[in-house]
């Protein structure tokens, strides 16, 4: 080791330090903000330590210098404008497009080298093995990932997409990615082969995303988030650079064990998920079961408000219907008309309501919902029984008190006891089940009112009339 | 086995054991910007960006070094710019609480 590696190697070990600690520090919300910018620091002293190697090695040429500020200086253009106009609904797609060129980038690591180094010759399986996980994982999360940020946009149906000999082009496709590696290690090195792996496992990445449902594509996001990781750990070994090793498995293990808890939040298993064919997401108001049963009451905006205006108690509970309608604007207005009021008002968010765990309170916290009205499952169950009025708005299965019976979807997942306050009123865009394609009991209770309605337009409703009989 | 390919393995192992050990139970509000945050972190792939660019000698390669840095800019620019945007919302109350304070 000369000087330069050495300064430069215990710099890497900084960082890896630096993302360590950030990573421990966001698991708590009081440090979690200072833990991402101790990562950003740990990022920045890699990246200075890069470039005086590079400038000090000197192989780069001048047209290495214009193409790598060209495509840095575009790449953080658009990450930094994307990442600051996206309205926070949006923000799970946009983590999923940048996970998505975080693996692509990986990939391209790969091929570059396996090309470069290769030059015709065989090469040693050392080489290779890496080389050929790093273009294999990198490329199934490219374009899986685009499938789920399309899906969570809704460019792509987010109902699960599946057709005949799917299973069948499955094996093939697995077949073909472990001939191209059997290729890659075993012969010389022809750009076919790396072009062969590449290919298969883009096509790999949409036959395991397009089968997912929407409301699924979280976790699915996560665990692609993990895989990247892994991808760009081997793309370390590739190029032989410690932090991209130490980073990426950090993130491929992190990553694991937070989809796992993501999917244990939304009662699914991984596996369960992944076979896909499950939820639908956002069909919920085109699917057939439109039709209002008879044993439910329905009730209006104006006779909400009045509901409203007399109680002393309100818990309000967000959904999935209120992130996709996005309506958390009229939402905070109307606990602000109430609370003006002296009426007190909650928020019941349960863990996976929104479009992501948590994302729920982020949304919320953007329209300036005050933190200490955001009750979670367990504060928030034991208030129910002294709410008046508690406003169910596009939620459905964290509702159901099917879930404490047993011998269904549900059974055993923690749900808000909504059903324990004097009064529901449910606003939902029609009768059609929810994620978990049962139907819930609730809106048939003596004490529920059901307001068909879509969240924001029935909230805009909801804050005029109750306005009216405050005044 | 060489001793670097065995160094290699031997620091990829312990992160994976790190990362485990390090993600233990976190409160569901704070898994989507956790994953983000971590989704940041493998934007360290643009350390492998700069690598490849300066071993580049031909067009081939150039584009190659052309995308894997644009790439990496968007995955490590962005990921720690909406972390921190979606960190900022949940430590904004205190600030918010005393502009109120200063209207009334």
């Amino acid at each position: 080791m000369n000087a330069l590696q050495t300064v430069s190697s215990l710099i890497y070990l900084i960082s890896a330090v630096c993302y360590v600690l950030g990573v421990h520090m966001m698991r708590s919300p009081k440090t979690a903000r200072h833990g991402n910018g101790l990562s950003a620091i740990g990022m920045f002293l890699a990246v200075i330590t890069i470039i005086v190697t590079i400038i000090v090695e000197g192989t780069i040429d001048s047209v290495g210098w214009i193409v790598l500020v060209l495509g840095l200086a575009l790449g953080i253009l658009y990450g930094v404008v994307k990442a600051r106009k996206v309205p926070m609904t949006d923000v799970p797609q946009l983590v999923s497009l940048f996970n998505a060129v975080g693996g692509g980038a990986a990939a391209v690591i790969g091929i570059f080298d396996y090309l470069l180094k290769g030059d015709g010759a065989a090469l040693s399986l050392a080489f290779s093995l890496p080389v050929f996980l790093d273009v294999v994982i990198g490329g199934i999360t490219f374009s899986g990932s685009l499938i789920a940020t399309g899906k969570l946009s809704g460019h792509v149906p987010g109902k699960p997409i599946t057709f005949p000999g799917a299973r069948l082009l499955n094996i093939i496709v697995v077949v073909a990615i472990l001939a191209s590696a059997w290729f890659m290690m075993a012969s010389p090195t022809n750009v076919w082969y790396v072009i062969l792996a590449l290919v298969m496992s883009l096509i790999f990445g949409l036959l395991m995303t397009l089968p997912i449902g929407g409301a699924d594509m979280p976790v699915v996001v996560s665990l692609l988030n993990a895989f990247t990781g892994l991808a760009v750990a081997f793309a370390g070994f590739v190029i032989n650079n410690q932090v991209l090793i130490i980073a990426g498995a950090l993130v491929g293990a992190a990553g694991t064990i937070l989809t796992l808890q993501m999917a244990d939040a939304m009662n699914r298993s991984v596996a369960n998920i992944l076979a896909g064919g499950f939820g639908t997401g956002d069909s919920d108001a085109n699917s057939a079961a439109d039709a209002v049963p008879v044993d439910v009451k329905e009730t209006s905006a104006d006779d909400i408000g009045l509901q409203l205006a007399y109680a002393h108690n309100v818990m309000i509970v967000p959904g999935y219907g209120l992130a996709a309608a996005q309506a958390q604007h009229e939402v905070a207005e109307l606990a602000k008309v109430l609370t003006d009021k002296g009426i007190n008002v909650d928020y019941a968010i349960h863990p996976v309501a929104g479009r992501m765990p948590g994302h729920m309170n982020v949304l919320l916290a953007d329209v300036n919902v005050p933190y200490e009205q955001m009750k979670q499952l367990d504060e928030a169950n034991p208030m129910f029984e002294n709410t008046d009025v508690s406003l169910v708005i596009g939620a459905n299965d964290v509702t159901n008190p099917l879930a404490r019976e047993s011998g269904n979807e549900i059974s055993g997942m923690p749900i808000l006891d909504v059903d324990k306050s004097k009064s529901v009123v449910v606003i939902k865009r029609s009768m059609s089940t929810g994620y978990a394609g049962i139907q819930n009991p609730l809106f048939s209770m003596d004490n529920t009112q059901m307001f068909f309605s879509d969240a924001k337009k029935g909230l805009q409703d909801i804050v005029a009339a109750t306005k009216q009989y405050l005044e | 086995m060489s001793e670097e390919l065995f160094t290699n393995l031997a620091i990829f192992v312990l992160s994976l054991l790190v990362g485990f050990e390090v993600m233990s139970k976190i409160p569901a509000t704070l898994q989507t910007p956790m994953m983000s945050g971590a989704n940041a972190i493998h934007g360290v792939v643009v350390v492998g960006a700069f690598v490849i660019a300066a071993e580049a000698n031909s067009w081939p390669f150039y584009i190659l070094a052309f995308l894997g840095a644009f790439f990496a800019a968007v995955n490590v620019a962005g990921g720690y710019t909406v972390t921190d945007r979606m960190l900022g919302m949940f430590d904004r109350k205190p600030a918010a609480k005393q502009g109120e304070a200063d209207h009334k």
